[in-house]
């Protein structure tokens, strides 16, 4: 089962990936045939196990205020600041549509 | 004309009055110099990790009891994706497989074409409690074409509660709304003051023919007061209801409230249907929270939350305070409803029964009909009231024994109103207000304007 132009669309729309050439999508289509290969484990009536930290004790931290007061530091980070503020673009840019964009995708 | 059904649901977000964040160690404040709060984990510097908040679980077990939900002993963290400025992380930390509270219910009370004298006591079904972290804030400068982030408080932690579809129309959905504002605020785990962003609901809104299927619905934000969220509501019904019965349709949409319109409008910035790619939170292992049954024998006191040792603590919650009142002072239900909608209304009337031979039944006229309309003509809180329970009570033992009439009382308390220091009996004096109870005297001045009349 071939991964379709429109997930990959979706795919490129929500996570900002470029899938760049037919190599990339090649690349992404093997991963998902090997990982397939976990459908051919009976999982009836097991609990599926999300996370290797499920049997450990989730540590409870007491209410104190510990951090913080590090503006300076944080906005070095910052390519442009206003008085203390990170500047970010009006809004989000959405990707443009598939029909709109330069993307080997078009093609396929 | 076939009758319309309209469906309301919410979603409320309500900030939990903690010192530090949900996930670290930063400072919990309103109104602090920009990104002062903020530490390298908020704004999601790589190499940092999420450490939960005690006091935080503690809050959410606490609103879940309160709301009558089963607490999940075993819950979970989510990622929920999507990119947003004020977002650093690209995702915020929530729990949307398994919440920490779920199927509670939640009573409040509605008066009757507001006549206080009916009221009706309605249920709506709280689907579940989730902990999850706040998102920083975004300034949007038009002018500059840019959107200037603070993110003090991003991280901060948030109950989000869900009520189901239970709710009618706009006085409903606001009515609901304070009582979960007063449990909030009763048991310390929100101030929930909306003007400061601390509650925030967001409205799900459709409606359709009896017997048929629920309609499409529409979310609508940007609700800043309890008046707003009832006209918000009530105006979408509408809408929709027009817009179907001109033959239109419902999209599936976000709207945001307009307060200076009055009406609903599509919100911009919406690219079609989110998928959110929720996903386990890999660095954070299961909230597990324990009762008196299934305390664990040798861990650490601090690395536990016992369910019951939490409900054992529960303070009165507004609805047993009301019953209370009645019970206690003799007053009405409606009375009881006033007293605990005002800050520290019900604490001052018991403080003036206390100090005063006046009946309860009695006090209370004074507190809601004289004290009260000074206040809100005023925009004073009761704390900020310039005539204390102890004056008023001093006052009311002048009327109850009948040194003045009930009309120099209200003389006197337009005077004592004025804070200038005075007592009620030294108002009294000056504005010689005193009852004549000698018989003899008031047969002298009697006799006096009959004398009078007849010389006429």
């Amino acid at each position: 089962q071939k991964v379709s132009v429109e997930v990959l669309d979706h795919l490129e729309h929500l996570a900002l990936v470029d899938f760049r050439d037919s190599e990339g999508v090649e690349r992404l289509q093997k991963a998902i045939d090997f990982a397939d290969q976990l459908h051919e484990v009976n999982t009836d009536g097991v609990e599926p196990m999300d996370s290797v930290l499920e049997d450990r004790c989730l540590y409870l931290r007491e209410d104190d205020v510990t951090e913080g007061n590090c503006t300076k530091e944080l906005l070095e980070n910052a390519r442009e600041k206003v008085e203390e503020y990170f500047v970010a673009p009006p809004g989000n840019i959405p990707l443009p549509k598939l029909e709109e964009r330069e993307t080997f995708l078009q093609g396929s | 004309l076939a009758p319309w059904i309209p469906v309301v649901g919410l979603e409320i977000h309500a900030q939990i009055s903690s010192n530090s964040k949900l996930f670290s160690g930063s400072q919990v404040q309103f109104a602090a110099p920009p990104n002062s709060l903020v530490s390298f984990f908020d704004a999601s510097l790589p190499g940092t990790l999420p450490v939960l908040n005690r006091r935080c679980v503690e809050a959410a077990v606490m609103t879940g009891l309160a709301l009558n939900c089963s607490i999940n002993k075993k819950s979970l963290f989510d990622r929920k994706h999507y990119f947003y400025a004020d977002l650093p992380a690209g995702y915020q930390i929530t729990q949307q497989r398994v919440p920490i509270a779920v199927n509670g219910s939640l009573s409040y009370i509605l008066c009757i074409d507001n006549k206080m004298s009916q009221m009706v006591t309605k249920t709506v079904r709280i689907k579940q409690i989730q902990l999850e972290q706040d998102s920083g804030k975004s300034l949007h400068d038009d002018t500059r074409s840019q959107t200037l982030v603070d993110l003090n408080r991003a991280g901060v932690g948030l109950m989000e509660v869900v009520m189901e579809p239970d709710m009618c129309c706009g006085e409903e959905a606001a009515a609901a709304v304070r009582e979960l504002q007063l449990i909030l605020q009763t048991l310390g785990s929100s101030q929930a003051v909306m003007a400061e962003g601390q509650l925030r609901v967001d409205a799900n809104v459709s409606v359709h023919h009896p017997g048929e299927p629920y309609g499409v619905r529409t979310e609508v934000k940007n609700i800043n007061s309890l008046r707003f969220l009832a006209k918000a509501v009530d105006y979408e019904i509408q809408r929709q209801i027009e817009e179907l019965e001109n033959g239109g349709t419902v999209l599936n949409e976000t709207r945001a409230f307009d307060s200076k319109l009055g009406c609903t409008v599509p919100m911009r910035d919406k690219e079609g249907k989110q998928d959110y790619r929720f996903m386990p939170e890999p660095n954070l292992p299961p909230l597990i929270l324990y009762d008196a049954k299934s305390l664990p024998a040798n861990m650490n006191h601090q690395q536990v939350i016992n369910i019951d040792w939490i409900h054992e603590r529960l303070p009165d919650l507004p609805s047993v305070k009301r019953e209370k009142l009645v019970e206690q002072y003799g007053i009405l239900p409606e009375h009881s409803f006033a007293l605990l909608n005002e800050d520290g209304l019900a604490e001052f009337f018991e403080s003036v029964v206390k100090q005063t031979r006046m009946k309860p039944k009695k006090v209370i006229g004074w507190i809601l009909n004289n004290l009260l309309s000074y206040l809100k003509q005023h925009s004073l809180t009761v704390k900020e009231s310039p005539v204390s329970s102890f004056l008023l009570a001093d006052l009311l033992n002048l009327l109850e024994k009948k040194e003045i009439s009930s009309t120099a009382a209200r003389q006197v308390l337009a005077e004592l109103w004025k804070g200038e220091g005075k007592t009620p009996l030294e108002i009294v004096k000056e504005q010689k207000l005193e009852l004549l109870q000698d018989q003899k005297e008031l047969e002298e001045i009697c006799q006096a304007v009959i004398d009078g009349q007849e010389n006429e």
